[in-house]
């Protein structure tokens, strides 16, 4: 540290508590001491000074640690302390946060129970899974307390009131001293080889921690484990909880609590089987009115009464679907006969009767038009003709023989034309212009300049 | 019947008295069936109120360290 370096007060008290608290072997011990100094604040802390013939310490138990006390500390009183060493900074003091206390005089003990505590919890000895269920109707109880005492009296009265057909056998031990644990642990062992009963409550009434203590030992711990019948702890009154309490399946506050816990009350059980009796003849009358109601309802229905109108009913539906496929038959003739009339009147209007009609037209109207045209043919001819005809009026050889023209006809009356054509002796025939006359050829000359040549 | 009542206990009893009370209620069993359900139920209450009510003064005992069985009323013992 170096000269011209100066620590603060507070900073100083810091260092130490620091120390201090970082120091396990200052945390979490038990310390015996008296008290002196007791004062219990309105808020519920405590402060007091913890002390021996040769020294002192300053003291807090917070109300969060105190309110669990069994007891009220008093000045003068030794006690045994469990708690942490620190620093109260205001002050630069050292002082002791108690979390336990527990009166001395059986300081050993406590440090024994604590011990033996963690001990079982490691082993697993207290977890719930391992908690047998008691079961609701025991008939056959083991009571392991003492034969004399309020403990067995009211586990006895109660188990009596509530569930009076139950077995109680009891196992008289002694309860506290010298002896009571190896004869407890005796007496579940007892109970247990015997394998009659369905329950097993163990306990005493409330007591000091060394009237107690036999619940306490190991032993008892370990019997109480190792019995295969479930069990009841009943030790001491509610704030009194021994090892047996934690290692047993069920813990009971008091033994008249154990006692209710073991058994069921008559009068509940028989409140409760009287309903489901109750229960029972409702759900078979309900069953049997029901049946009844439908054996009434089939009985009364209208085929069971009238069978024969059932028939009729059958009768007239038959009717009623032969006349039905009687007109469905007809509807059916019908409807095909409709769809025939109506395939014929498709064909007639495909007959060709138009055409021909429109052709008979056609071939009026060609007539007509040949008619006419033949018409006006006949007229151009006749026009022609009649050109002809006065034509031929003008050349005609009547007229030329009007002027004394005549015509020489041969015998096959062939026109002579020609003397070639004549014979000596030849009858022909002369045509004049009022008639002929027939002559025979005399002569027959020929003269040059005649055009034939 | 007495066989049966010497074999089921009174949880047993109740628990099938409970579960029959349960199937018919629960109304599709036959009536031939009900019936005889109902007959077993009746049976099973009977049973139980007989456990309940006869309280047959059973005697208590204590057992002794050597294992000596000793009968006795606890009630009344413990009441003097």
């Amino acid at each position: 540290m170096a000269n011209d370096q100066f620590y603060s007060v507070s900073s100083l008290t810091k260092w130490v508590k620091r120390l201090i608290d970082r120091d396990d072997a200052l945390q979490n011990i038990w310390v015996r001491a008296e008290i002196s100094n007791f004062k219990k604040h309105s808020r519920g802390h405590m402060y007091f000074t913890l002390k021996d013939e040769k020294s002192r310490v300053q003291s807090v138990m917070f109300a969060g640690n105190n309110r669990h006390l069994t007891f009220i500390p008093e000045n003068g009183m030794s006690v045994l302390v469990r708690g942490d060493v620190s620093v109260y900074e205001p002050y630069g003091q050292y002082q002791f946060y108690v979390k336990d206390m527990q009166p001395d005089g059986m300081g050993n003990l406590f440090l024994a129970y604590e011990q033996l505590k963690k001990k079982l919890a490691n082993q697993g000895w207290f977890d719930n899974e391992k908690k047998r269920q008691i079961p609701n109707y025991p008939r056959s109880i083991a009571v392991v307390t003492s034969r004399t005492g309020a403990a067995v009296r009211d586990i006895v009265t109660t188990l009596k009131r509530r569930f009076p057909q139950v077995q109680i056998t009891l196992f008289p031990v002694l309860v506290q001293g010298e002896g009571a644990a190896p004869a407890i642990v005796h007496a579940i062992r007892q109970a247990d080889a015997m394998k009659k009963f369905d329950v097993m409550i163990f306990g005493r009434g409330g007591g000091s921690i060394e009237e107690l203590w036999a619940f306490n030992e190991e032993a008892v711990a370990e019997a109480i484990y190792h019995c295969s019948i479930p069990t009841i702890s009943a030790v001491g009154h509610e704030t009194d909880v021994t090892i047996s309490d934690f290692v047993a399946d069920l813990r009971a506050p008091t033994p008249t609590a154990a006692a209710e816990l073991a058994v069921p009350d008559t009068m509940e059980v028989e409140a409760k089987r009287r309903y489901l009796e109750q229960k029972l003849f409702k759900a078979v009358r309900e069953k049997v009115t029901m049946e009844k109601e439908r054996l009434g309802y089939l009985t009364k229905s209208y085929a069971f009464r009238y069978p024969r109108r059932l028939l009729q009913q059958k009768e007239e539906e038959l009717d009623r679907n032969t006349e039905r496929l009687r007109k469905e038959t007809r509807r059916l003739g019908e409807q095909k006969r409709l769809q025939y009339e109506q395939l014929v009147k498709q064909l007639r209007a495909q007959h060709p009767s138009q055409q021909i009609a429109t052709a008979y037209e056609r071939l009026g109207q060609v007539n007509h038009l040949l008619i006419h045209a033949a018409g006006k043919q006949k007229e151009a001819y006749q026009s022609r003709y009649d050109q002809i005809v006065s034509k031929l009026d003008a050349l005609s050889p009547l007229k030329v023989m009007n002027r004394g023209y005549s015509l020489v006809y041969e015998e096959k009356d062939a026109l002579v034309k020609t003397v070639s054509t004549v014979n000596i002796g030849d009858q022909v025939k002369v045509r004049l212009q009022d008639g002929s006359f027939d002559c025979q050829v005399k002569d027959v000359h020929h003269e040059r300049n005649s055009r034939e040549e | 019947m007495e066989n049966k009542e010497e074999t089921l206990s009174f949880e047993e009893a109740m628990n099938k008295l409970e579960s029959v009370v349960e199937k018919l209620e629960e109304g599709d069993v036959p009536l031939e069936k009900a019936i005889a359900m109902f007959q077993e139920g009746m049976e099973l209450s009977k049973q139980c109120h007989n456990k309940l009510q006869a309280v047959e003064k059973q005697m208590d005992e204590i057992v002794k360290d050597d294992g000596e069985v000793e009968l006795t009323n606890l009630q009344e013992e413990s009441s003097e």
